[in-house]
């Protein structure tokens, strides 16, 4: 199989029912194994409804998606997803959080022991090891998200699909659950889908930025490969003229060719 | 020197300081809880006294009641056969009756919420029918209940589960209904399905709106319970009070009152510390 092939779109497109424009058409993408890819457009775009359908929880107008030499068709655990509002079930602790995570999906190949210990590594890979007992309301948005990534991550996925999975953090816990993000691609090498808003993110982050234009009807308008080098260091990109390159490309790409149209109207 | 001088320094600051605050902010909320009520309480008591007092009064004032019912109020526990029983078999006889039917209304009224729920046309088809049968006053049910039992002890049941099942099924199955899309999209991700999905998501996520229902039923349960005891007879706090009434007896009603009152509002609390724990949790997120 071709290797880089291994999560591949075709002709996706995306309607729902009652609305006469497709939300995305003939979105086409080729994903390679342990790939990082960015996906950005402006709000309303279908960013996240296209993450939906790579997960299986909307179904496609048009096209598919295939992973893994595989027609996807429904949601499933080779497609861990980390949602834009966390989605940490409130009644559980953080570890019961991801420990339902692993028994749905691991118990056939592991033992009782052993699930509990992976439980305590990824709670460990997050750093979240001490808030392990508490509920999801008595911890921060920050680790909130940390265990999010850590149940994901648990279920030990094809592939990680995030959505704006930092959008609502401070700038500071941000960064930092960036560093540790990219430190848990390079260790463990998961194929990684995901969606922002964030242009220094997507160029800090991914191999490759999607970027979408302007919804309805919106589709694949531009696709960037980042060439910088791994590990990436915040404090040395900044003033790298490819970070910067990339950075203005995309910008130019959301500002100035395909401008918010709400914004643009205002 | 320096040992001699250097103890008095701190007792002098430490000794205001912890006195002050500590002791009245543990006295102070208790107080502040306490004495309102019981002194709203002394003033009606007061005014009870003062408009029943007089020689055209057709209630007896609470100073006639302790005479009156002196027996019943210092010894709920007395029982000399029949009917003659203190106030605690009473309560008790009808409490038996409250948990029975209320048991069953829960067990039945989860169960019928969680089916309605789940299906949308179930949902649409019993709906209304259940809106309009839960106005359906308590002892209307009662001689429908009879004629079908034809015994006491199983019409009262009776009357109080289909008095209390119909807020637990109409909360459980908006409940149920109300399982946030993000729940129900971790589930899917990870192939959590049929019993496992119900116990592990669908009924935590519930569980608010359950306890909702079960708390409204309980109160419900209490309120027909004494009616229907009115009319069936046997040991229990209603007819305690009818026959009561029966034999003029108007302070033993008034000290009966105030014991169902009390239980009442027991019950409820229960029933409320019971969701606390349950969910505890849940709301916060
Ligand atoms: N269930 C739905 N039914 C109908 N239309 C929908 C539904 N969900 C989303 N849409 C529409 O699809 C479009 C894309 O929505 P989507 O949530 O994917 O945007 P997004 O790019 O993720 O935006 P954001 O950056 O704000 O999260 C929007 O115009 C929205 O109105
Ligand atoms: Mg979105």
């Amino acid at each position: 199989m071709d290797q880089h092939r291994f999560l591949e779109i075709t002709q996706l497109s995306i309607s729902f029912p009652k609305s006469p424009l497709p939300v995305l058409h003939d979105v086409d993408l080729q994903i390679a194994r342990g790939e990082y890819v960015a996906v950005i457009g402006h709000s309303g775009c279908g960013k996240s409804t296209l993450l939906n359908v790579i997960a299986g929880l909307l179904p496609a107008s048009g096209g598919g998606v295939v992973l893994d030499g595989r027609e996807i068709a429904g949601p499933g655990p080779d497609r861990a997803v980390v949602f834009q509002n966390h989605s940490l079930l409130p009644w559980l602790t953080c570890y019961e959080n991801i420990r339902l995570a692993v028994d749905q999906t691991l118990s056939k190949t592991m033992s009782r022991a052993e699930r509990h210990d992976w439980v305590l590594e990824n709670l460990a890979m997050v750093r979240m090891t001490s808030a392990k007992d508490k509920r999801p309301a008595e911890i921060s948005g920050g680790m909130k998200q940390r265990i999010g990534i850590a149940r994901a991550l648990a279920m030990r996925p094809k592939v990680l699909l995030m959505d704006e999975p930092f959008g609502a953090l401070d700038a500071l816990t941000r960064a930092h659950l960036q560093d540790q993000v990219m430190e848990i691609h390079a260790s463990r090498g998961t194929t990684v889908v995901m969606i922002t808003h964030d242009v220094d993110e997507a160029v800090l982050l991914a191999d490759r930025i999607v970027m979408l234009t302007n919804g309805p009807n919106a589709t694949v308008g531009e696709v960037l490969e980042v060439k910088l080098p791994r590990p990436r260091d915040r404090l040395a990109l900044a003033a790298d003229p490819a970070f910067t390159a990339a950075r203005a490309a995309v910008l130019e790409f959301l500002h100035a060719r395909h401008a918010n149209p709400a914004l643009a109207a205002a | 020197m320096i040992s001699t001088k250097a103890p008095p320094a701190p007792a002098k600051f430490s000794r205001p300081t912890p006195a002050a605050p500590t002791k009245p902010s543990r006295l102070l909320p208790l107080l502040q809880a306490v004495l309102p009520p019981l002194l709203i309480l002394l003033a009606l008591l007061a005014l009870w006294e003062f408009f029943a007092s007089g020689p055209n009064a057709t209630l007896p004032p609470p100073s006639k009641v302790w005479t009156d019912a002196h027996d019943l109020i210092v010894d709920p526990f007395f029982d000399r056969g029949g009917l003659d029983k203190g106030l605690f078999w009473h309560l008790a006889a009808s409490l038996q009756r409250v948990a029975l039917g209320f048991a069953l209304a829960g067990v039945v009224g989860i169960a019928t919420g969680l089916l309605i729920g789940s299906s949308p046309f179930a949902m649409r088809g019993l709906d209304p029918i259940f809106q309009v049968l839960r106005t359906v006053p308590p002892l209307a049910w009662l001689p429908l209940s009879l004629a079908a039992f034809r015994e006491a002890q199983p019409s009262a049941i009776f009357v109080i589960f289909i008095t209390s099942v119909w807020p637990v099924i109409i909360n459980t199955a908006v409940g149920v209904r109300n399982v946030p899309q993000d729940y129900r999209n971790v589930a899917a991700v990870i192939r959590l399905r049929g019993p496992a999905y119900w116990w592990r998501i669908v009924l935590p996520a519930a569980a608010p709106y359950i306890f909702t229902g079960l708390r409204i039923g309980i109160g419900l349960s209490w309120l027909a319970i004494v009616a229907a005891e009115m009319l069936i007879g046997g040991v229990g706090i209603g007819f305690f009070i009818w026959d009561a009434w029966n034999s003029s007896n108007l302070s033993d009603i008034i000290v009966a009152l105030v014991y169902v009152g009390l239980v009442g509002f027991l019950l409820d609390r229960v029933v409320a510390l019971a969701g606390r724990i349950a969910t505890r949790g849940t709301q916060a997120a």
